[in-house]
Formats: structure tokens, sequence, C-alpha cells
């Protein structure tokens, strides 16, 4: 059944799942694994990372080295096609100008921005989920950490991350047969860590979707289909075609052997092996269809490549478009019933968009000078990271912010590129000649990052809504947003900042430039750190969230959410792995109602 | 620098002395496209493929000289024009590119200055002088911090220059070599760094 376009699609479907990311894949994938028929519609094109994928290119065979530029934001071998901060013919609007405004990219391709992240896949812990009973801030998801806890697990085996168990508060241990081995830090990492070790930051192994082994073909499967073997043999087969890391070539650039997390490479191969699953790429969809009865009959979508509008009926819908772009949907999905918007009697859609806080600190380290040759590519991402250390003192009353995040480091001697000596240059004043690439020689290889990635609180200022004027190039409104940080967020960067620079010093080391306390410069623009989350927030009032605790929409019992979009709070931990578990959860529910004809 | 501020300066530049043979360094906003939002990325492109290069043969000279003093030959890499840096400098002033377009301005002046300098203080064209006399013009430029107010404009062209000469530089294989990056190769293992090394930096 596989690709289909307007023309070959069936007339109706069990179910249809609006986007091919990380929520959209994991929801496909659940259902058309154990039964249901799946019709995928993707705005953006077809994607094959086997075959599009520039392994091993390096910056000097690329134009312009490879920099970005408006084409290509993050370089040229960035995976994301179509896409970045601006969508051509696809404008949105913010009240505000950068960087105070919020900035969106998307991606217009199969798997969406899952072919292009940083893989950072870690877990939210019991706290996170209930926040507002912790400290009176934002808001307390309908579910436990317990409730989400089984479907990380599957994930986590499905997938493929690697990570390990440090028992450390809030940061969940995974049960045995989950993780797959961290890869061995490097030079960088074991000195930093020596260093924040002694100033009590604990500094441990990174969680990331790249297979530092293969897959345990042999017993996941059964894990993840119990009494279903026809599952289990698409899995393991789907298990065995994924090749182990390479120890080479940047993650964002998509994988060709399939090591890493891309929905394309690990949810939708065996999906469409299972032949229930059917892909529609190129479909805009831009509304929900109600039916007379209330419930949702289907979705309307514009065929890209012809530009004609098409209908389709389906047992069910799950919104899986990204967090903004489900909200879109939502509120363009306009009728006498839902004046303002599909399941929005709340009047809750687009509202409390969440994104991450972000704050950098590059410095230079002399001790890591001159030092021998060695391949530091490791699995392109972090090997360490350091877990929110402070819940103890937050409790106490003793931090001007609520809440917390976590630092991801920075290091070795990665792949030069063009901007190589301008990260240099700072070290050598004035210089060119001969002493010039002396000193290139002699730094190159020394400097360290962090990234610190913390939690925002929902608020009433950030939200988006459909702008009442402007029009995408097939005459669908746009969102406009609405961004603005508090307090806790603001001064959470500036305490990265700080923190930042005394493991620097610590560390005997210089910093790039100087760290900047005040947490409104401190900190990033929203949007920028791609962690957009809410605007459909799942809750256990009908009157105060827009879906339950299964992603189902209050108000449409066949419509479910299945991305970010849900999301009650955003803690530090980035969002793919719990999309991913949220939308297996979704999907497992949409299954037992199913069996039991109530969709 | 804006575009009115570099035409004022050129101006004067070509006030005091002729321009002895230059292109036009008007900067001509690029008409080509660029490469879109969906490009082949398993091709290789060879500067000049996806939009026309536009340096004149005069500024390529002054170019290599330029390059060629910041990134010079010595026994770890060749210099900055035997890799092709020049060409890589044309292709990046040509494209179609905000940030492209605003380093052409920038460069195609200062490629102008640093030869009318050359004239001015050696009478002589930069590629004519003898390298001391060239790199007396470049120490006075090569700091912006350091550099004298009126000779600002030229050092923050110099910064800009020196920057792209050595980005271009190091992404090229022989650039890597010589800063001994051993990677992007597949492995089947991913070793930890070596004990001894851990050790003698107290790490272990």
């Amino acid at each position: 059944m596989p690709f289909v376009t307007p023309e070959s699609m069936q007339a109706h479907y069990d179910v249809i799942v609006v986007g091919s990311g990380a929520g959209g894949g994991q929801a496909a994938y659940t259902l058309s694994m154990e039964g249901a028929r799946v019709l995928m519609l993707e705005a953006g094109r077809r994607y094959v990372p086997e075959t599009e994928t520039p392994m091993f290119q390096t910056p000097d065979e690329a134009p312009l080295f490879g920099e970005g530029t408006p084409d290509k934001p993050f370089g040229f071998y960035d995976a994301t096609v179509d896409g970045g901060w601006q969508v051509p013919g696809e404008p949105y609007v913010s009240d505000e100008p950068a960087p105070l405004g919020f900035t969106w990219w998307r991606a217009r391709m199969l798997g969406g921005r899952t072919n292009h992240w940083g893989r950072i896949s870690l877990r939210n812990g019991p706290y996170d989920f209930k926040p507002f009973m912790r400290d009176g801030h934002g808001f307390d998801w309908p579910i436990a950490y317990e409730d989400l806890a089984p479907y990380y697990d599957k994930v986590e085996m499905l997938v493929g991350i690697y990570g390990s168990n440090e028992g450390l508060e809030n940061t969940p241990d995974s049960p045995p047969g989950c993780l797959l081995p961290p890869p061995a830090p490097l030079v960088s990492d074991y000195m930093i860590r020596k260093h924040a070790t002694a100033l009590g930051i604990p500094t441990i192994p990174a969680h990331r979707a790249v297979l530092t082994t293969k897959l345990d073909a042999t017993n996941i499967p059964a894990r993840l289909h119990p009494g279903n073997p026809a599952a289990q043999h698409i899995l393991a087969t789907a298990m065995r075609e994924r090749g182990a890391c390479l120890w080479a070539t940047a993650c964002g650039r998509g994988c060709s052997v399939r090591a890493n997390y891309q929905s394309p490479t690990v949810h939708l191969p065996p999906a469409l092996a299972t032949g229930r699953l059917d892909i529609g790429t190129d479909a805009m969809v831009y509304e929900v269809t109600l039916g007379p009865d209330g419930k949702a009959r289907g979705v309307s979508f514009i065929d890209r490549r012809t530009g004609r509008q098409h209908t389709l009926r389906a047992r069910a819908v799950v919104l899986a478009a990204s967090a903004c772009e489900s909200a879109r949907i939502l509120l363009n999905s306009k009728s006498a019933q839902f004046p303002n918007g599909l399941a929005n009697s709340s009047g809750l859609v687009g509202r409390y968009l969440m994104d991450t806080v972000g704050s950098t600190v590059e410095a230079q380290i002399p001790r890591l000078e001159s030092l021998p040759p060695l391949n530091e590519d490791g699995a392109d991402g972090h090997a360490l990271y350091m877990p929110w250390w402070l819940y103890g003192e937050q409790k106490a009353g003793r931090l001007p912010f609520a809440r917390g995040y976590h630092v991801e480091l920075g290091g070795g001697r990665r792949l030069p590129g063009f901007g190589t000596p301008s990260s240099m240059q700072w070290l050598s004043p004035g210089g060119y000649g001969t002493k010039l690439k002396q000193d290139f020689r002699r730094y190159y290889g020394s400097f360290v990052s962090f990234t610190g990635r913390g939690e925002m609180i929902p608020n009433e200022r950030s939200y988006c809504e459909i702008d009442p004027t402007v029009k995408d190039r097939w005459g669908i409104p746009v969102l406009r947003f609405h961004w603005d940080w508090s307090d806790h967020e603001r001064l959470q960067a500036a305490h990265m900042q700080r923190t930042f620079a005394d493991i620097v010093e610590a560390m005997g080391g210089r910093l790039r430039r100087p760290i900047e306390t005040d947490g409104a410069k401190a900190i990033s623009q929203g949007g920028s750190i791609i962690h957009e989350v809410g605007g459909a927030l799942m809750g256990s009032d009908a009157g105060r969230s827009v879906t339950n605790a299964w992603g189902q929409t209050w108000d449409v019992a066949n419509l479910f959410v299945a991305d970010g979009a849900v999301f009650a709070s955003n803690a530090d931990k980035n969002p793919t792995l719990t999309i991913m578990a949220l939308a297996w959860r979704t999907a497992d529910h949409m299954l037992e109602r199913m069996r039991r004809k109530e969709l | 620098m804006d575009r009115r501020t570099t035409i004022k300066w050129l101006i004067a530049a070509r006030a005091a002395w002729p321009l002895r043979g230059l292109a036009s360094v008007a900067s001509r906003p690029a008409s080509a496209a660029g490469y879109g939002t969906d490009p082949d990325l398993l091709r290789h492109y060879a500067p000049g493929e996806l939009w026309p290069l536009s340096l004149s043969a005069r500024q390529r000279e002054i170019a290599a000289v330029l390059s060629d003093l910041i990134m010079p030959a010595d026994e770890g890499s060749p210099s900055a024009s035997a890799v092709g840096v020049v060409s890589f400098i044309d292709e990046w002033i040509s494209a179609p590119y905000p940030e492209q377009q605003q380093d052409r301005t920038v460069i195609l002046a200062g490629l102008t200055w640093i030869d009318a300098e050359s004239v001015r203080v050696f009478g002589r064209p930069f590629d004519a002088v003898a390298p001391d006399e060239r790199r007396q013009l470049c120490d006075r430029v090569c700091d912006v911090a350091s550099a004298d107010p009126a000779d600002a404009e030229a050092a923050h062209f110099f910064d800009r220059y020196r920057e792209v000469t050595a980005g271009a530089f190091y992404s090229t294989p022989e650039g890597r070599r010589d800063l001994n990056y051993i990677g992007n190769v597949p492995l089947t293992s991913f070793p930890p760094p070596p004990l001894e090394l851990l050790r003698r930096l107290g790490l272990a």
C-alpha cells in the first residue's frame, strides 16, 4: 500500500494521522502494527535518508563551505528539506521582532524535524508531571510518571537510546534492557567532569537516540508486541536492517545506515511493512471536518503538487503536525458548533505555548592545548551531561527561580569548517601569517562549551492565534504568535551563565566573552531552541484543558492530539522522547477503544 | 560598514589615487538565484557552478597575495591560494545571499583600498611591493582594537577578509590535515582516550 496520492488513497481509513514526525510516526507505528488501517498525511515531500543523506561529505564539497544561508539556515548539510525559520509561501506573524518575538522552525519533509534533531532523549521525572503541586506554578499533568514509564521503556527499546542509570533525583532510571551503552567520553568531558564534580555538579552519560550497538532484535520485539507474532517478525526484520553508529558524520544530516532515530528510518519501515499504513506526502491538512453527530469525519487537505483540495474520512483523527501546526489546524476548523475552532470550547487552543530556556558559554582550556591527534567524532552529540542538581536549594527557597535546567557539554577535535578559525581568532588578536597558523594548531581542540536547557513555566502571554488577515500561499490563515518569558526563565538563564563561568574558572579556562548576568540578555529567543510545546494542553478538567489524559479532545470523542501540543509543562528534558511515549500511549488507548467499538 | 560609507571611502581613494585598472568595485546585487531549500546534498559543488564568479583578474591577483599573507605556506600546509581559497572567496562574495552580499561590499572595497594604499605609501601596487612592505600595511590594520581610527574601516575589512580566508583554508583537506584532524572516517568502535594521556592530564 505504502506511498499513495489523492487518487490512490482509499475512501475510508480507521485512522488518519496528520504529521510524520515523532508523534505521528509513533502513532502510525503503534496503530498499524496492532491492526488498524492508517493513512498518514505529511505536508512535505517524501524523503529517503538511505539515499539522500550526505554521509562524510566535507565542507569544501558544499557551496559556501556548508555555511548556513536563508535557504538552509543550519548549514547546507542539515537534513531539513524545504524548511527553516521561514518556509517559502508559508508566513507566520510574531507580535514583536527578534530577539523578543517567537521564531518557528518548520520542515516540510517526511519525518519532519526528527531528521535533524539533536537526538537528546531524556525522560521526564516524577516531579515534572506534578509541577503545580510542588511549587504552585503552571499546571499538573493528568498523568503521573508511573503512567508513562512503561511507554518510555517501550520507546527506548524501539528506537534505541544510549545512556546509563545513575539513581539521581527526578532523573529516572530505565529497567534492564532499555538503554544501550553510552559512548566513551572525550578528553574534555573527563576534565569537565572532574572539576564540576568538585563543585557538586553531577556529570553523567547523556541519553541520545543513537545505536552504539545494534538493537537486540531477538528479544525486544516480543517485549514490545506480546501476543502479536506478525508484528514481532516485522519489527525484528526492521531492527536487523538498522546499522550501528559509524562514529563519524553529524547526526543532524540524517543517517543513511539508520543508526540514529528519525521517523522515516525507524517508525515508518515496520509500519509500512504491515501493509496497513498508507502515506500521502505533499498533503497540507488545513481542517478537521466535523460530522452532524459532533464527531470528526476526517480531514481536508491541499495537494501541494496540484493545489487541489481533497477530503477524506476516517473513524478517528490524530493530529501530530507539531504543537503549533496542530493548534493552527484546530483553530482553522470552524463550524457552527465550534465557531472558535474545533475542540476549543475551553478557549485554550493555542494557549500556553512553551519553549526551552537556552543559554551557552564557550571557553578555552589551556591544559587541552597541543594534545596528540585523537579521533573525537564519537557519536557526534555529547557523551556526558549534567542533570539538574539543585532541587534541594529550590525547595528551600534559596534560588530566585522555580525550575531547573540541564547542561549539554561540547568539546573535542571536531570536523574543521568555515567557523573553526573564527572561533579561535580571539586568542590571537591581530594575528596573521605563519604565527596565526601555529596558534591555530595549538588551540584547535582546546575549546569547551556549556549549553543550558531549562524549564519554562507556561504563562498567559505566550500563545498563538489565527492572524485575522495573513494567509499562506494556499489561502490558509496563518498563526500569529505572542511571546514573553517570565523572571523564572530570565533568572534561570543568568544562573546558567554564572554556573558555567564557575566551572570554566575551576578548569583554569578562559571565557570567550564575558558572561551575561542580565537574564533578559542571557536568554535565547522564544522558539529558537525548537522545543515548542503546548497549545492543546492535556488536563483533568474539560473547562481548563483541551484534551484528557489520553490526548483525546474533550469536545470531539474521536479526535486525538499526539504531539507536543498536549504538554502541560515543559521540563528541562528535551521533549521528543516524551512525545513518542505519549503518542504510543494514546495509540494504545485508541486501539482498545476500537476493539470495544467505541471509536 | 554600510554601503554609503563604503562609497564615500572609495570616492576619497579614487580622488587621491588612480585605481590602476581595477574593475569597478561598486557593489552590484547578484542576480543569480540561490540553491533553494531542497538542493542535492550529495553532489560536489565547485565554485562558479551555482552562481557566476565575479572577481576580475586584477581583484583575484590582489586577493591571492593578501590571502597568502594571512595563510602562507609553511611546514604544515600549503598557502591559501594553493588550495583554492581565491576561488572560494570569489564564490562567497558572488553568492546571492544577504550575508555574502554584505561581505562583497566590504571585501571589494578593501581590496581596492589595500592596492591604492600601497601605491600611495610605496609608489607601487600591492602585489609589486616587497613582502616586508605588504606586512607593514597589514600590521596597520590587522587588529581592529588597536588600529588607528583613520584605518578603522580598513581594519574591519582585514578582519573579515581574514575570517573568510582562514574559514576557507580550514575547510579544505589540506587545512584539516594541518590541524591534525583525523576523524570523518567510519569506525567499528569508538575507543576512550588513551589512559596515558588521561594520567598526564590528571584525569585518571
